[in-house]
């Protein structure tokens, strides 16, 4: 009988199998000017008669083919997306519309800066609302995402200290990090020292100050940290810092659970970035891109990024004159699409509104930290922030570990929470519902958990089997990271 | 899983074998099993100068990539070329063929620092529990 299609979204072939010899998606007009031999013009190393393999499938072929794929796709839009760490938030449509009034849509990087007033104005105003909104002093907006962040605030950290005449080489970082933290720190060119957390999950304060000493520079943390808990001793932590003469670094990566409640530059952070993408509802991923503004405190404010926005009588327009600035990170300003919508956020939601995205948000994660308490072991007692971790040590008794649980999640239409992270909790699960999910959705979610708890007792193989009712279930990972295949194998072959 | 007697293990999960003066490291059972399928093995090159406790190249599997410690100081003589296309030994056979790098003894004091198969085992026992 062959193929079958059995359902649109179940069953579909590559462009590369559709193809059928001299079919086109276009039709050109009869040639109205002089014809000009290609080879003549360009020369024959630049020419080819075909490309090998080339699919030849007409324009509703395209378009069908694309649009099947697309609704294969999971997404925000689609459903709750309880990716831990991640801050998967719905992206308002008014975020869109802004993006795409007429001026900011067309506006051009080589506009002259006259033109331009209203695309600084845009972004020394989100300067200033993020500087406000972090309890900083000054703001780039340049970094492309949050690890550029990163990296952009251990060069100024680098630059500040060496304009002190004391150059230092270690950065701290508490084993409970994301794992870019020690990689930036790495490629910023500093050793790194980790921080084993205490039995709270948090940061060991008498183990801190063994370890501040005049060779080190700073300490990156992340808070809440990525146990979901608010490092309680963040004030002494930084104090132990500046005793020493080491700048305090935070990872704002987890900012969803501050905005409108805390301010990092009021418990003592010197830089940190934040990730536009996760707490001010930017698109994330794949259809980013982000964008990882870094703020600063005063004494770092020479070294930040060109150019920076200033104003003259003139109007707006960028400053180049900054000697001690660590020069550009990026190419313009930054990805600015990113910023507009990232502003509109702000604008919408005013400080009330703000407040209270971060007060549903914890609200949201401690909802579901109850719901699923009495059902997945839960590895710290701390107070959950904007995201619960369990650990998956009950189930893992019956052969199914957080990866199964996870797969199984999608049987049940959810995306999975994120699995196996942070490193210090055996078997994690990481949840982050965000303040987007109502009760009812969350209830769903609780319920799916529930659900997979049990069948965890009394039907382990099905959850190590799952999913089962997706096009494809288990996909060998393994092999895919040993021996990718990165292209399609079927090119130029016969 | 035996931990073999003849070694001695490090608290971040290596073990060393001493045969003379040249000594073979690599990562326990316990370390192959809490990362998973092993998929790229990063290693020094021969002659890198390598620090008791310092790391020295890294090991990724499919939930994680985590450092490697030296577990004695030494220089690198020879590397488990092979797990470049085969980083699965390190999953089938930790304590033999997944093996890592050989290196030149240079403090042989560092050695009975390190824990007997019996104190690793137990160690790992306790790290479980805990």
């Amino acid at each position: 009988m062959g193929r079958v299609r059995q359902h649109q979204a179940l069953e579909e072939r590559l462009l590369f199998e559709r193809s059928s010899p001299g079919k086109v998606g276009y039709q050109l007009p009869a040639l109205d000017v002089p014809q000009v031999d290609p080879e003549e013009a360009l020369g024959s190393a630049h020419v080819r008669d075909e490309i090998p393999g080339f699919p030849e499938v007409s324009e509703v072929e395209v378009i069908r083919h694309f649009t099947r794929l697309s609704s294969w796709n999971y997404a925000i839009d689609s459903g709750m997306y309880p990716l831990g760490s991640c801050t998967m938030k719905y992206n308002p449509r008014l975020n869109e519309a802004v993006a795409r009034i007429d001026g900011i849509i067309d506006a051009h990087p080589y506009q002259p800066e006259c033109l331009a007033q209203g695309m600084l104005e845009i972004q020394r105003t989100l300067e200033a609302y993020l500087a406000e909104i972090c309890g900083m002093d000054a703001v780039t907006l340049q970094p492309a995402a949050g690890a550029h962040g990163e990296l952009t605030g251990l060069l100024l950290i680098r630059a500040y200290l060496e304009s002190q005449g004391d150059a230092r080489r270690v950065v701290l970082i508490p084993d409970s990090a994301h794992g870019t933290n020690p990689a930036t720190a790495s490629i910023a060119g500093y050793e790194v020292v980790e921080i084993p957390s205490n039995r709270l999950g948090m940061i060991d304060l008498a183990t801190l100050r063994d370890a501040v000493d005049d060779s080190v520079a700073a300490l990156m943390v992340t808070n809440p940290n990525t146990v979901g808990i608010f490092e309680q001793d963040i004030a002494e932590v930084a104090a132990a810092l500046h005793e020493r003469g080491a700048q305090l670094y935070m990872d704002g990566a987890n900012m969803n659970a501050l905005v409108g409640i805390a301010r990092p530059g009021d418990f003592g952070v010197d830089v940190m970035h934040l990730n536009l993408h996760k707490t001010f509802s930017t698109p994330h991923g794949g259809g980013g891109p982000g964008a990882g503004p870094v703020a600063v405190k005063r004494h770092l404010e020479p070294h930040l990024p060109l150019p920076r926005i200033r104003a003259a009588e003139s109007g707006l327009g960028f400053d180049w004159d900054r000697p001690a600035s660590i020069g550009r990170v990026r190419a313009f300003y930054g990805n600015f699409g990113v910023l507009v919508r990232a502003l509109a956020y702000i604008l919408a939601h005013g400080g009330d509104g703000l407040r209270n995205a971060t007060v549903d948000a914890v609200l949201n994660a401690n909802y579901i930290r109850k719901g699923l308490e009495g059902h997945y072991e839960l590895p710290y007692e701390a107070a959950s922030m904007h995201e619960c971790i369990f650990s998956d040590s009950r189930q893992a008794k019956h052969g199914v570990k957080t990866g199964d649980i996870a797969k199984r999640l999608i049987d049940y239409g959810f995306h999975p929470y994120t699995v196996s992270f942070p490193l210090i909790v055996r078997g994690a699960l990481m949840i982050e519902p965000t303040e987007t999910e109502s009760k009812h959705e969350l209830d769903e979610f609780i319920a799916a958990m529930r659900s997979i708890a049990e069948e965890a007792e009394r039907d382990p193989g099905l959850i190590r089997s799952s999913p089962v009712t997706t096009r494809t279930s288990r996909v060998d990972e393994t092999r895919a990271a040993r021996k990718p295949i990165l292209k399609w194998q079927g090119a130029g072959r016969e | 899983m035996e931990y073999p007697a003849e070694y001695r293990y490090s608290r971040e999960h290596e073990w060393v074998q001493v045969t003379g003066s040249t000594a073979t490291v690599g990562i326990t059972h316990h370390a192959q099993d809490q990362l998973g399928d092993v998929v790229f093995v990063e290693l020094p090159s021969v002659g890198a100068r390598l620090q008791a406790g310092g790391p020295f190249g890294a090991v990724e599997s499919v939930k994680a990539v985590s450092d490697i410690y030296a577990p004695i100081s030494g220089d690198v003589t020879e590397v488990n070329e092979s797990l470049i296309d085969a980083p699965e030994k390190i999953n089938e056979d930790p304590h033999g063929e997944g093996w890592l790098v050989r290196l030149t003894v240079a403090d042989s004091n560092e050695l009975p620092q390190l824990l007997s198969a019996e104190q690793y085992a137990e160690y790992v026992a306790a790290e479980i529990d805990g």
